[in-house]
């Protein structure tokens, strides 16, 4: 199998999110960036359980300037072959999508993992883009995958349940919780990963038709009021009453 | 020129979603002077209904193969309905169903695209929309520049709101591509409302000290008519099923109400949580940071509250 999983670097779960530049900017400074976890819990790895099972590559994509290059050596240090970097600073998920696809379409991947969402912009919606541009199949939050042949039976999940479906390959797959488990790279791993092979190609031209132009912070929340243990009443009576919620 | 909405109907059925995202239509052709289609596809009960929520017409598409779900076949079908009824923004939910269509309906009409929006786009010349990002601790605002524009709305972002009367469905004729994904099985748990769509949340986390404690959950939830969910060390502890998990990395929700139950609040479960319009906080513990984000809190034994609480509510049922 020929495995292709989308990458994408994110700033870490626990960082204090700021602007600059007239709150045009996402402030990078004292930033802490990962891989973003659904990539690289679920999708990433995934994709090398199969490659483990059934032989084949597991190539690693990112869309990013040459800074990304320690988020997809962690990449190569938790298993996968190679990686490609398409040197560019992304705008907008169709402009990652159409770079992607550019190289998925001289490639011929059996399949093309990604998170379900970046844990930044939250979107999910590169995977569904890069399917429609390369015309295969989509298969979302994909929980639990199992491939017989060139067969894959995905469950994804849905709201309020799963729903179980097979798809031959080619096709796009984005990876929630239960796909796989978390892997910590070895030091093995770290060594080899400086070795294996990252190419560096340059953007297609896109246009960028969504593009953020202002951040702002949600409304702070007003102080929080403690209300007496033995008094439950007085909760009920405040959420009917005060919060209009009950 | 016209908005389209995708209605989407798991089940045959229209629910909350696609009321919630008619009414955001509605309001989206008034900002821009023109008239908000809805569209279904496959076999849909009682279509007409979307006419209440200001859809001036109801469009279906009436295949059978519409009724199981292939983003692919799905995404087709909208883009050459838009083509059909001249829409240059096309509207869905932020579900499971939307999330999969709407970056795949921007790359087939090559049009700017914000997914999960979050409130009524405002229009100077310029497109903008705002939607929530960095899992719910900033908002951005975009702008869409190209001619066709498709959006996802976020799940209880506004309230559906009934603005006129059924209108008719009338049937309108898309061509159908064959699908390349089978639907084997769909298992929903019937009689619960699912965690993206609930108003009333009832979570807990590692405070229970086990599984077998969360029957006090339960009644609380079952008495509020509230879906329970959780923190994620108890979904990794397998206390309880992974699609309870809220959080990051897990469900983010935003209902009316969250009751935070032996939750110390960590940054990456409040992302996930902290667009609940109130959010009710029991805990022990007073340096808990979830009191910081709380509207109510209350610092006590959650196994004396708990049951304390279900009662209240018991009593104000019966009284209203």
């Amino acid at each position: 199998m020929k495995l292709l999983v989308c990458v994408s670097k994110t700033p870490e779960t626990t960082a204090k999110i700021s602007f600059s530049d007239n709150n045009s900017t996402f402030n990078e400074a004292g930033v802490q960036f990962i891989m973003n976890p659904y990539d690289e819990w679920y999708a990433l790895v995934r994709a090398l359980e199969l490659k483990e099972a059934a032989g084949g590559t597991v190539t690693i994509i990112n869309v990013g300037p040459a800074a990304n290059d320690t988020v997809i050596r962690k990449g190569l240090a938790i298993g996968a072959d190679d990686a490609i970097r398409v040197d560019s600073e992304p705008k907008s998920a169709l402009f990652v999508a159409k770079q992607i696809a550019e190289v998925a379409k001289a490639e011929n991947y059996d399949a093309i993992f990604l998170g379900k969402e970046t844990i930044d912009y939250n979107g999910s919606e590169v995977g569904a883009m890069l399917a429609e541009l390369l015309d295969v199949p989509y298969i979302s939050f994909g929980s639990h995958l199992e491939m017989n042949g060139n067969v894959a039976t995905i469950a994804r999940d849905i709201e309020g349940g799963v729903e179980v479906a097979e798809v031959e390959t080619p096709f796009v797959v984005s990876s929630s919780k239960g796909m796989a488990e978390q892997r910590i790279p070895n030091m093995r791993g770290i060594m080899m990963a400086k070795r294996k092979p990252l190419k560096v190609v340059p953007a297609v031209e896109c246009e960028d038709f969504a593009t953020v132009v202002s951040y702002s912070m949600p409304a702070a929340k007003s102080e929080v009021k403690m209300l007496d243990p033995e008094n439950m009443d007085e909760l009920v009576r405040l959420l009917h009453e005060e919060a209009k919620v009950l | 020129m016209s908005v389209l909405v995708f209605a989407e109907s798991p089940k045959g059925q229209l629910k909350k979603a696609a009321f919630e995202a008619v009414t955001y239509g509605h309001k989206v052709a008034q900002l821009l002077g023109t008239d908000c289609i809805a569209l279904t596809l496959g076999s849909v009960e009682g279509a007409g209904v979307l006419g209440q929520y200001g859809a001036s017409k109801v469009c279906n598409v009436a295949n059978a193969a519409l009724d199981s779900f292939d983003s692919q076949v799905h995404t087709a079908v909208i883009a050459e309905s838009a083509q059909q009824l001249g829409a240059d923004v096309v509207i869905m939910s932020h579900s499971s169903t939307g999330k999969s269509l709407v970056g795949r309906l921007a790359a087939r009409m090559n049009a700017g695209s914000v997914a999960g929006v979050n409130a009524i786009p405002t229009n100077d010349g310029v497109f903008k929309v705002t939607k929530g990002v960095f899992s719910g601790k900033a908002i951005a605002e975009y702008q869409i520049t190209s001619p066709v524009k498709v959006l996802s709305l976020m799940g209880n972002a506004l309230p559906p709101q009934v603005v006129g009367a059924d209108v008719s469905v009338e049937t309108i004729e898309v061509a159908v591509p064959a699908g390349r994904i089978t639907v084997k099985e769909v298992k929903t748990q019937d009689g619960i409302v699912p965690l993206p769509e609930a108003e009333l949340v009832v979570s807990a986390g590692r405070g229970m000290k086990g599984p077998e404690n969360w029957g006090i959950i339960e009644e609380l939830a079952t008495t509020l008519g509230a879906t329970t969910a959780c923190s994620r060390p108890v979904a990794d502890a397998d206390w309880r099923p992974h699609h309870e998990h809220v959080g990051q990395t897990g469900v983010a929700i935003r209902p009316n109400l969250y009751f935070a139950i032996g939750i110390s609040g960590a940054i990456q479960h409040l992302a996930g949580v902290n667009n609940s319009k109130v959010i009710v906080v029991i805990n022990k513990d007073p340096e808990a940071p979830f009191f910081k984000a709380a509207d109510y809190g209350i610092c006590a034994d959650l196994f004396d509250v708990v049951p304390k609480l279900t009662e209240s509510i018991k009593k104000f049922k019966a009284a209203n």
